[in-house]
């Protein structure tokens, strides 16, 4: 905002803007995602003149190893702009602008991600700049959110970015590049899909009542944002379902009709439509929620009944499935334990027979019982 | 070159099919992947090309400024290279400061456009003495999937075509298209057990023994030449491949730069 006062129109006749948009419309934006073939997840952004390119990588060791965190992965953001993307060279590297850039485009982010699933781990997204026309730290961000779900990287929600600013003494929507250069003032927000602002910067000068008009106006900017991407992502993923299998297929198979003798299946050739599909879902899985409930806390139960032990690991043997030497290692394992006289491991042998009669809870533990087995070998071949 | 780490298994695949005499791409040995020129596609450089060696991806920039000549040449004018390895072209690049292979590619690049002599630098002369046009060639990794050498050679000499020198009327100097009186083609050839191979991919990149790019200009000579990989070949080999890269580099030219100019 480096000149307020400026003969520069803005405006025409009509009240349009130098390039035909209204003063609450955003420039075109052109999105293709996973346009790299060595990215875990990729992004190619055109907004107006700007032509953005971001890439992810990881979940994936952080290197060096002095930044790795013990508790949570690092989240790196690289903004970088091509030497000729601008009218006047720039040197190559990074700046003093960048960094900044890369610092708050950062912190932009680190609010969607689950940074604590992966300790040790670094998320490396890259954002080059190709051509710069104005709002590129914006468009950047809308790229490198693409390129995160692309990756597969679990997010929270996307994180959508759009600049307000204020230009001939009017609040406008997503500046150009005359209007950044001679307007009177910039706003570029990110905002994730719940409405909670991510990044924000400001330069210039806006009264307070003109403050509170480019933010509503920019957070309707992010809100036309969020809805390209989410067209771009449906784009992209929606083909990805027609060469696997037919939507229908899918539905039809997550839900084992067995099972859930009870529920209604429509069974009408009418073309179902994509709510009563959501519905559908919606409902198998509170179903399925609930069954895994309720099997859960018969566990709980049958389990209260034999022991008050809270902490207990319990084990079902079925003596019958065992041959010999399973016999054998599971009693020198035992007297392993007992001579040891480890005060806090208690090894109680229970008759499979007690438990007989819950079925939900043999089931359980007969997994328990293969993977008691391999601790077992493991545990005698220390030993040897 | 890369420190990507290629598991034992994938080494012996390369190399038995090379030995059966096929690769893994199922292209001959002396076949290109597909390639692709687009230029003219950065409005804001003054020259721009995009080229694709398969799945490798080359941005070329060409920026003109004005600066003052060397004191040795005061009415020529100013070429540089610079090569960018960017981290989100490779999980091996990192961002930084070049490192040596970067260094080295680009200067591979610079030779071949210096040597051939391909830019009339005294036409790109505004006073002598006192102003020429500085030319930066700013290539820029975008997706590394093996022989980022040739595919820069080809975007840098596809942008320089393309290029239009503005005009500076404050010293009398009128817009031109960039001076072009040459058109070098590098083209890297490898040695995998003996067998030379061309474009090669990121896996036989690592696999192979040793690289030698080869630029050559229009009129079939040399105009610059690097060994890369610390194996050493024989004379007649080096020979052979010099042959197999005249070769190809001449169709190279015919197919992708021989329509190439500025736009309007």
């Amino acid at each position: 905002m480096s000149s307020n006062q400026t003969d520069t129109v803005f405006f025409d006749e009509n009240g349009l803007r130098t390039d035909q948009r209204k003063h609450d419309e955003i420039r075109p934006m052109k999105i293709k995602i996973g346009v790299l073939s060595r990215a875990n997840g990729s992004c190619y952004l055109e907004w107006g003149a700007n032509k953005i390119l971001a890439a992810v990588y990881g979940p994936r060791e952080a290197h060096p190893r002095r930044m790795q965190m013990a508790g949570k992965a690092v989240i790196r953001y690289r903004y970088n702009m091509q030497s000729f993307s601008v009218e006047d060279r720039a040197r190559p590297g990074p700046s003093r602008r960048s960094s900044e850039i890369s610092k708050v485009s950062r912190e932009a982010f680190e609010p969607v991600l689950f940074a604590e699933d992966y300790p040790k781990a670094a998320i490396d997204i890259f954002v080059e700049v190709l051509q710069a026309d104005a709002g590129t730290r914006t468009a950047a961000i809308n790229a490198a959110s693409l390129a995160l779900v692309d990756a597969g990287i679990p997010m929270r929600g996307l994180v959508s970015s759009c600049a307000a600013g204020k230009v001939g003494g009017k609040i406008v929507l997503d500046l150009n590049k005359p209007e950044d250069n001679y307007g009177e003032a910039d706003l570029p927000i990110a905002m994730t899909e719940d409405g909670r602002i991510t990044l924000i910067q400001m330069d210039g000068h806006l009264t307070p009542s003109e403050f509170e008009e480019a933010m509503a106006l920019v957070q309707n900017g992010c809100r036309q944002v969020l809805a390209i991407q989410k067209a771009a992502l449906l784009e992209k993923f929606a083909s990805v379902m027609d060469d696997e299998e037919e939507t229908d297929d899918v539905t039809q198979a997550t839900v084992p009709a067995p099972i859930y003798d009870d529920f209604d299946v429509d069974e009408s050739d009418e073309e179902i439509d994509e709510d009563d599909i959501d519905a559908f879902v919606a409902e198998v899985s509170e179903r399925l929620a609930k069954g895994v409930s309720a099997v859960i806390r018969g566990f709980e139960e049958s389990a209260a009944t034999c022991f008050d032990d809270d902490d207990l690991d319990i084990v079902v043997i079925e003596e019958d499935e065992m041959d010999a030497d399973d016999l054998k290692e599971i009693a020198s394992f035992v007297s392993d334990f007992e001579d040891e006289a480890d005060e806090e491991t208690d090894i109680f042998v229970i008759e499979a027979d007690d438990l007989e009669e819950d079925s939900d809870f043999d089931e359980e533990g007969d997994e328990e019982d293969e993977d008691e087995f391999e601790y077992d070998d493991e545990d005698e071949g220390e030993e040897d | 070159m890369s420190n990507e780490i290629l598991s034992a298994l994938k080494k012996d695949y390369i190399h038995n099919l090379i030995v059966e005499g096929k690769r893994a791409d199922g292209r001959d040995f002396k076949e290109m992947r597909g390639i692709s020129v687009k230029t003219n596609v950065i409005d804001k450089a003054e020259g721009s090309a995009y080229v694709k060696y398969g799945d490798t991806k080359i941005l070329v920039g060409i920026k003109l400024q004005k600066g003052t000549p060397f004191p040795d040449a005061p009415n020529s004018g100013i070429i540089m290279t610079g090569m960018e390895l960017n981290p989100l072209a490779s999980p091996d690049f990192e961002a930084g400061p070049p490192r040596e292979d970067s260094i080295e590619m680009s200067r591979i690049v610079d030779r071949g456009i210096r040597e051939s002599k391909c830019i009339d630098l005294e036409k790109m002369c505004i006073r002598e003495g006192e102003l020429v046009w500085m030319i930066f060639v700013d290539i820029s990794v975008i997706n590394d999937a093996g022989n980022i050498v040739d595919a820069s050679c080809l975007a840098s000499i596809a942008a320089l075509m393309t290029t239009v020198v503005p005009a500076d009327e404050a010293n009398g100097f009128k817009s031109i298209p960039l001076p072009i009186r040459n058109t070098p083609v590098g083209v890297t050839v490898v040695s995998i057990d003996n067998t030379l191979i061309l474009d090669p991919t990121l896996d036989e990149e690592i696999v192979c023994d040793t690289k030698l790019t080869v630029i050559t200009e229009k009129d079939g000579a040399l105009s610059g030449m690097q060994k890369s990989g610390a194996e050493p070949l024989l004379p007649e080999r080096v020979i052979e491949m010099v042959n197999l890269a005249r070769e190809k580099g001449a169709e190279i030219r015919e197919r992708y730069l021989s329509h190439l100019s500025i736009r309007g």
